[in-house]
């Protein structure tokens, strides 16, 4: 289910619109993934606090959707685009993939949530497409 | 037996209360058949399901939203025995319909999307929380069946 050139449109149309609350966005969609699905959680014992509105889980936000943004800026060739990110998900932070999944749908919920008129359903479909390619080239290094 | 908080069942008595079932039931329906193309598989005779908006605007895909979402009001009086409520539109789904159990998720996810805009900050995390923990208890009862 590769991306076509209407979906890369759609995106980055969407991605124009809604780029200016990415902090927001990213903040909003892991306070949801914590709390929605607590074994996510386990990847942050590391934290003291993981309420909403907490400092770390903030900032963390602002990281995911940055990266995000990168992936958007280079959605013509995400695999080799975000080998750097691969590498760091495969042999350190070894997230199972299957979370990515998550984060992604509480992405979308806030988007939603966020830009109900912009949230089309093609803006979805696209999205939602765009996000499990993203996950797909995260997980490239795996193994 | 699943175990409800008193906030869980305030929450979903509330969340469905307030919500337009006439409107969020046919635009769940719709985005599950355009966001997962595949699940228009089930749905052969309704004629026209070309393109987005042939797919928003299909009357025969509204109506059967309205159903689909009238089917989820019988859980939410029903929450300590979805399983039992659901045994008879389990086996529908299973011997009648033959529909993927997975779909049941698709739609599940599209629900839950098409609510998260109606209720807007309304739709915290907490409530997302029981709203989906209440979707997911109706997914496995309808997938239970199955054989």
């Amino acid at each position: 289910m590769s991306l076509t050139a209407k979906d890369k449109a759609a995106v980055t149309a969407l991605w124009a619109k809604v780029s200016g609350k990415a902090d927001e966005i990213g903040h909003d969609a892991l306070n949801r993934m914590l709390a929605v699905y607590p074994q996510t959680k386990t990847y942050f014992s590391h934290w003291k606090d993981l309420s909403p509105g907490s400092a770390p889980v903030k900032k963390h936000g602002k990281t995911v959707m940055g990266g995000v943004a990168e992936a958007v800026s280079k959605i013509d060739d995400l695999t080799s685009g975000l080998l750097n990110l691969s590498e760091l998900h495969a042999f350190q932070l070894r997230v199972d993939p299957a979370n990515f999944k998550i984060l992604s749908h509480n992405i979308l919920v806030v988007l939603a949530i966020l830009f109900p008129t912009e949230f089309t359903p093609e803006a979805h479909v696209a999205m939602d497409k765009f996000l499990s390619a993203l996950s797909l080239a995260l997980a490239e290094k795996y193994r | 037996m699943v175990e409800w908080t008193e906030f869980e069942r305030a929450t979903i008595q509330d969340v469905f209360s307030k919500m337009n079932s006439d409107v969020v039931g046919p635009q769940a329906l719709a985005r599950c058949l355009i966001v997962y193309p595949w699940t228009q598989r089930y749905f052969g005779n309704f004629g026209n399901l070309y393109n987005a908006a042939a797919i928003m605007g299909n009357p025969m895909v509204a109506a059967h939203g309205k159903t689909v979402l009238g089917g989820l009001d019988r859980a939410v009086k029903n929450m300590d025995d979805i399983k039992g409520t659901y045994a008879e539109l389990s086996v529908l789904h299973s011997e009648k319909l033959h529909v993927d159990p997975d779909n049941f998720r698709l739609l599940a996810d599209c629900l839950t999307i098409v609510v998260a805009a109606q209720m807007g900050a309304g739709f915290t995390p907490a409530v997302q929380a029981a709203f989906q923990k209440f979707i997911a208890v109706v997914v496995s009862a309808l997938g239970r069946q199955y054989h």
